[in-house]
């Protein structure tokens, strides 16, 4: 049989010399992925220790304080930098849950959608709302 | 030569459970719930930059029993989610993957989380004027 002749997949690898030598395999983004999830990673650890060091000095804090707070002006680009890094995070985190969960082509598609859309909407309104009060006259 | 029929997919409930898989579970469901925990950060400064009504409106029912305990809920996830994502982080440099090591950095996790948790609220309501 021609079968039989056919070289093992080791020896005769199905990817292409050129796609090889990219080296992006069959998802064609190599480590981005799990490389972006490292750099947010990282950028939070001191965002969000310093987030939640800000909270606590503000529990009880009413609206005066909180807006002059924002504006000080550091906490402002601190919160700005917060929300980037916590929504593409967040994106990149629940990508992978909705990838393992749900198996229908179409389904899975609109979840990765709506969970995109959505992670852009709330990153864009809380920067908004940051730089609302942050550049108010 | 046939091959053995052998069970195609882990089997869950067959294993007894085990601080590792635990923790690998906890890993994803805080991260599921610090996503919505997220929302909760963008409502309270989008009702802060839209003025004083909507701003106490958002502190009053942080402040409510149900308000605090979601803060209180989201401080434990978030701390889990914080303290094991840098244990995640020292393994991706591999070190720690050997299973005293992973052991260890378990229940070190499990150890700051409750010390994070249990000191913020505790610096936080003594600030807390009413």
């Amino acid at each position: 049989m021609a079968e039989s002749r056919t070289p093992s997949p080791a020896h005769a690898p199905m990817r292409s010399p050129l796609g090889r030598a990219i080296g992006l395999g069959s998802a064609k983004e190599g480590v981005e992925h799990w490389w972006r999830q490292r750099v947010t990673a990282v950028a939070l650890v001191p965002l969000t220790l310093w987030f939640v060091i800000a909270v606590i000095g503000l529990v009880g804090a009413d609206h005066a304080v909180f807006v002059a707070w924002v504006r000080s002006p550091m906490p402002a680009i601190l919160l700005v930098l917060l929300l980037v890094a916590t929504f593409y995070h967040t994106a990149l985190g629940l990508q992978v849950v909705i990838e393992d969960y749900i198996h229908r082509e179409a389904m899975r598609l609109a979840a990765l959608l709506i969970m995109r859309f959505l992670c852009i909407v709330f990153a864009v309104r809380g920067i908004f709302a940051v730089l609302k009060m942050a550049l108010a006259a | 030569m046939t091959p053995a029929q052998r069970p195609l997919s882990p089997h869950l409930q067959v294993y007894r459970w085990q601080l590792t898989s635990v923790m690998s579970i906890l890993h994803r469901a805080t991260g599921i719930a610090l996503s919505l925990g997220a929302i909760l950060l963008v409502w309270w400064l989008g009702a802060a930059s839209d003025g004083p009504e909507p701003y106490a409106a958002v502190q009053r029912f942080l402040g409510s029993w149900i308000g605090l305990l979601l803060l209180f809920g989201w401080s434990l996830a978030l701390f889990y989610h914080l303290c094991n994502g840098v244990r995640h982080l020292v393994w991706d440099t591999g070190r720690g993957l050997e299973l005293s090591g992973v052991y260890a950095g378990g229940w070190a996790v499990l150890a700051s989380t409750a010390v994070l948790t249990i000191v913020s609220w505790v610096v936080g309501l003594s600030h807390w004027t009413h």
